[in-house]
């Protein structure tokens, strides 16, 4: 790859796919794997910079990224089924115990 | 015709599509699959860029712990049944957003490709890399030297994760239906 520039719009575009998923998804699992699409897109465009710039911090922050990444899924998916035993659905418009 | 400028084209064309497909698909086992399909074109991508350690922790990590932890889920939930929500939402709200997205893209695109003067080079060059005895050598060396505070700082993150996750996975079973 001579041109390392392609790989932002690759970059720009997962992340923004990404936040659309979020946006758009009530199903609460579907909204985790659009968070990791995020955290990839994120992930790509730091080892891209740190090609760029001739660095290697930027793949070191990728291993820290992937770590978080890995301990909110096992947070997130725990709340999930949590919330799944609780009130029978993966639906984050039925979360309305607040409210009552 | 550059071989490395070809496997990117089709790795991104990939990446782009399993992407729009784990949002747009009915079932969270087909968007599960979709993303698996995402992870490896993404190795493929920092291979492409040479963070060849990256690429195999992407696997490792993604493919192999992340995306069973997610298939696991969905079998115990069984949410195997087709979802309605992306009909449930009106089509001016999804218009929106979606307009919203392709203007968030644009800024960050903007954002991206005008920052190409760069001042400041480091000194990790590929001959440097190369010289040292790889990628892997190269980050090890700059992890333990540079940042070994930051990773003992992972490791207290990680086990607040499985501290938490036992918390929660337990407190279900002794108190059934109490977390509201």
């Amino acid at each position: 790859m001579n041109d390392p520039w392609l790989m932002l719009i690759v970059s720009c575009s997962v992340f923004v796919i990404g936040l659309l998923g979020v946006i758009f998804r009530k199903n609460l699992l579907i909204v985790l794997m659009s968070i990791e699409l995020m955290l990839n897109a994120v992930n790509l465009s730091f080892v891209t910079f740190s090609k760029i710039h001739h660095v290697l911090d930027g793949q070191i922050s990728v291993l820290f990224v992937m770590t978080v990444a890995a301990a909110e899924s096992a947070v997130g998916l725990g709340l999930v089924i949590s919330l799944f035993r609780t009130l029978k659905t993966a639906d984050s418009d039925q979360i309305q115990m607040l409210r009552d | 015709m550059d071989w490395s400028f070809l496997a990117f084209i089709i790795f991104s064309t990939i990446a782009i599509l399993g992407s729009l497909m784990v949002i747009l698909q009915k079932t969270p086992v087909s968007s599960a699959f979709s993303l698996v399909l995402v992870f490896f074109s993404f190795s493929g991508l920092y291979a492409l860029l040479g963070a060849h350690f990256i690429a195999a922790l992407q696997i490792l990590v993604y493919t192999g712990a992340i995306m069973v932890l997610f298939v696991f889920v969905i079998m115990l939930l069984g949410q195997d049944e087709k979802t309605t929500d992306l009909k449930d939402s009106s089509l001016l709200f999804k218009g929106i957003a979606t307009l919203g997205g392709f203007g968030f893209l644009s800024i960050l695109l903007q954002a991206a490709l005008t920052s190409k003067d760069t001042t400041g080079k480091g000194i990790y060059t590929e001959e440097k890399i190369a010289e040292m005895g790889g990628n892997l050598k190269a980050i090890s060396e700059v992890l333990f030297r540079d940042y070994i505070f930051h990773f003992e700082l992972v490791s207290f993150l990680v086990l607040a994760a499985v501290v938490a996750t036992v918390a929660l996975a337990k407190r279900k079973n002794s108190q059934q239906g109490e977390i509201s």
